[in-house]
């Protein structure tokens, strides 16, 4: 507005005191350029020490409220967001308000955090937690091969400590659970009997041991045992 | 609109289909036995639709405008207006709705209101609800949708509303049962305006509306599991500031969401107190006046030189409020390479997401300024400096201010210059005048060529570049601030895109001022085509163009025409002073480009001052 105000006086909007010159300085070239430089991801680069993020592969694991639409949002998300998604798998807890999602990406870790934070974002994702290396993991495959060799289809389901679900005159029908690389080495030894149709579920896992997998849960867990137990251990009341 | 979907045939449907136990109870409650009060409208009136008790969570939200227009599924919704607390702006387009509901909740701070029917008014919204997400304003949509059971037949005027607005919307909601309806449209409300900003959509089935019930809405509730984070801990800010008192280049970067965190006051004090040269986003100018010494202008691909330069070589880059969208870093491997990172964020997913935060503080921007400032004098103290260590760096600021100063020519022999006309007007208008814009290069030298003091008073489209925003915007400032100056800045083909909203201004008597930077072009496609497609302006050109001044009179407004440098002051006065919509048709040099300019991807301190520079 005021030209004082402008630091170099000459922005007066008064036609007499044109002509104007346009944009001065000096050209691209010759500036002073800063030295460092990002990744691609954003990452300060350490001379020292470059910093390569590499994809990895890790699951994690959102509860979510039970209601129409959450699975929508998580894997509308997923695919907007464009995040390399592995596996999705969603089922009921314990809690009927609530089911629980697995997702196994493979990103860097700022992609990783990334899916985390998004995550959280969605209104019905109560709790979303990255899985440690040690999680118990487990997938399930059913698959059909052809009927005419039954007792060599036995011998491998048993190997894989597998059960037969269906066994026809033409087909045969079997389940292996396991981790994904089991599940693998299964297919792999089913194919011999020529595999007519299978479907695999993904992955679904939970934290091991004592860690609780989403914090959530642990909570709604201590609030019905102390509801249950009448004799609560703790102080209180 | 069509009988069907304005019939109000499904409301029995709908109680029966609800079935057992909830309409039997709202039947129930309806009885005098029932002791319980019977909810009331603002205005004193009971509810006894869903319909009402949508208008009533609006009156409890404390909104007094609505921008809409009427359709067939969205009716009951409208008749429940008819005795409401609240003003209703019928727009000429539902996308101009939007629109204003998203300016308006810009300047108050509070969510816009917007209604359209279902199917194509809803999709009608969609560009404005866009809009508003890219750039986080508070809006909330409420769109008419068939009758239940009439939901995914591909009924008449229907369209899966929320499948199409969820990449779109913070939230957004199916209403499905007429008892709890009130509730959603109050959570949705609390919803665009907590945390971080957003559009929230409710989608209201027709017979969700038209049912009976007496039941209100609770008081707006934010949902179960809704955190707002406040402040940021303790050690985290210590560290930031132990960076800050280390850097010899400090830089804030001051993004919109220190306007919508109504932090301005603090983060002008912040840099004020400690010295630290400011620049802003593109949504966060007004954040720092930009006729303060410290202010370096707005920064990224058509910002300042000096901004530019200063991003480029600041060791410690103070960032609130911002997304770091590519519009203003460039090429990431080339933004603020020397600089630590401190990011303020309400959002906790902002932070790394395009530029790594070395010093993340999640929580309200003021909260953390104010958390900042206190942690200072004691930072410095322990690195052994303090803000005088800076003096080196704010000359050298200074010295880039000088080297690459804001001009543009002004030949004798040329059409007007965009940037005269902006700079005319600047100072023409109060201080506290709001601007909106379209999208295109009148919209740069709006944003470069005008000084901004005061945050709320630049109202854009910035994160989607919604060409058509600015005339709407206006009608959406005007309402929300009926005491002060708008005016819009718009392109000709920006303008082409709404310009049936004046009909609104005109029917409100809206005095806004409308000055349409014409150059017979898509301007920012044809000087990306001069400077990157060898010339060739497919598309761009108009060759032919409405007489806008006529166009305006024809409106019932006011119009003008600019050719001379001689008749800009003179003309923008008779504009200003012209009490209701007036447009300006300022024919300026078709030639005129945008410059400086960071081509896309580009480096930030390699920016172009001339098309040779590219």
């Amino acid at each position: 507005m005021s030209s004082d105000s402008e630091g170099d006086g000459e922005r007066s909007t008064d036609p007499d005191s044109v002509p104007r010159k346009g944009l001065q300085g000096p050209r691209p070239g010759e500036r002073t350029r800063p030295h460092g430089r990002r990744s691609g991801q954003g990452i300060r680069i350490d001379p020292q020490a470059e910093a390569t993020h590499q994809p990895r592969r890790t699951a994690i694991s959102a509860l979510v409220k039970n209601e129409p639409g959450v699975l929508a949002e998580v894997s509308g998300l997923v695919s907007r967001r464009q995040f390399n998604i592995e596996s999705l798998t969603v089922g009921p807890t314990t809690n009927p308000e609530t089911s629980r999602i697995t997702l196994v990406i493979e990103e860097p870790d700022p992609g990783v955090r990334q899916v985390e934070r998004q995550l959280e974002k969605l209104l019905p994702v109560i709790s979303v937690r990255e899985l440690g290396t040690d999680a118990v993991r487990r997938e399930l495959v059913v698959l059909k091969v052809h009927g005419d060799r039954p007792d060599e289809v036995n011998a491998i389901t048993q190997m894989y400590d597998g059960r037969t679900l269906d066994a026809g005159p033409r087909t045969i029908t079997v389940e292996i659970t396991g981790d994904e690389q089991k599940i693998d080495d299964a297919i792999d030894a089913f194919r011999q009997f020529g595999i007519r149709e299978l479907a695999r579920t993904g992955q679904t896992a939970l934290a091991r041991g004592d860690e609780w997998t989403t914090h959530a849960e642990e909570e709604r867990y201590e609030q019905l045992r102390s509801e249950t137990d009448p004799t609560p251990t703790t102080a209180d009341d | 609109m069509s009988e069907r979907a304005s019939a109000t045939r499904p409301d029995a449907d709908a109680d029966a289909e609800d079935g057992a136990s909830t309409s039997g109870d709202d039947r129930g409650e309806q009885h005098p036995t029932d002791s319980e009060e019977t909810a009331r409208t603002a205005s004193g009136r009971p509810v006894t639709t869903g319909a009402q008790a949508v208008v009533a969570a609006l009156e409890a939200a404390g909104a007094r405008h609505v921008f809409g227009v009427q359709g067939g599924a969205i009716m009951p919704v409208y008749d429940a207006l008819y005795d409401a607390d609240l003003t209703h702006v019928t727009m000429a387009h539902e996308q101009g709705a939007s629109h204003a509901a998203d300016a308006y909740g810009q300047v108050t701070g509070e969510p816009g209101v917007c209604m359209a029917t279902s199917g194509p008014g809803a999709t009608n919204l969609v560009t404005g609800i866009a809009d508003a997400n890219m750039d986080s304003d508070p809006l909330i949509a409420l769109t008419g949708q068939v009758p239940t059971d009439f939901v995914g037949n591909d009924a008449f005027q229907e369209t899966d509303t929320i499948g199409v607005t969820r990449p779109i919307t913070k939230a957004n909601y199916f209403a499905s049962e007429s008892t709890t309806v009130g509730d959603t449209v109050g959570e949705a409300f609390a919803l665009a305006g907590a945390g971080r900003p957003g559009p929230t959509l409710v989608d209201l089935p027709k017979d969700v509306t038209n049912a009976e019930t007496d039941r209100g809405p609770e008081e707006g509730a934010l949902p179960e599991y809704y955190e707002v984070p406040e402040g940021a801990n303790e050690s985290a800010v210590e560290a930031a500031a132990t960076a800050l008192a280390r850097a010899e280049k400090p830089l804030i970067l001051s993004g919109g969401g220190v306007t919508k965190g109504d932090a301005s006051e603090q983060l002008r004090a912040f840099a004020i107190d400690h010295g630290i040269p400011v620049v802003t986003t593109m949504p966060g100018i007004g954040t720092f006046p930009e006729d303060h010494d410290l202010s370096l202008s707005w920064a990224g691909m058509h910002g300042t030189g000096y901004a530019n330069m200063a991003i480029s070589h600041t060791d410690c880059l103070l960032a609130v409020g911002t997304r770091f969208d590519d519009r203003l870093t460039g090429g990431i491997e080339t933004f603020a390479p020397d600089a630590a990172v401190i990011h303020v964020d309400i959002d906790a997913a902002e932070i790394s997401k395009n530029v790594h935060a070395d010093y993340p503080l999640i929580g309200d921007a003021g909260t953390i300024l104010d958390q900042l400032a206190e942690t200072m004098p004691a930072a410095f103290e322990a690195v052994g400096t303090g803000s005088d260590s800076y003096e080196e760096w704010r000359e050298q600021c200074a010295s880039w201010k000088e080297e690459y100063p804001m001009d543009y020519a002004t030949p004798d022999d040329q059409p007007v210059k965009p940037q005269f006309v902006v700079e005319a007007l600047d100072e023409l208008t109060p201080d506290d005048t709001i601007v909106t814009s379209g999208v295109g290069q009148h919209q740069m030298w709006a944003s470069q060529y005008w000084t901004f003091r005061h945050p709320r008073t630049w109202i854009s489209s910035h994160g989607l570049g919604t060409m058509g925003y600015g005339l709407p915007a206006a009608i959406g400032a005007k309402m929300a601030a009926p005491d002060r100056d708008v005016v819009c800045f718009d392109g000709d083909g920006s303008f082409l895109m709404t310009l049936q909203e004046l009909s609104v201004a005109v029917r409100e008597d809206l005095d806004v001022t409308v000055v349409v930077l014409n150059n017979e072009a898509i301007g920012m496609v044809r000087q990306w085509q001069d400077a990157f497609f060898d010339e060739r302006r497919m598309a761009s050109m108009y060759g032919w163009m409405p007489d806008f001044a006529q166009l305006a009179e024809a409106f019932g407004a006011r119009g003008f025409t600019l050719r001379e440098y001689d008749d800009v002051a003179d003309t923008l006065q008779a504009a200003i002073d012209y009490d209701g919509p007036s447009v300006v048709d300022a024919h300026i040099d078709p030639d005129e480009n945008v410059y400086p300019m960071v081509p896309s991807g580009g480096d930030n301190s390699q920016f172009a001052l001339s098309e040779d520079q590219l």
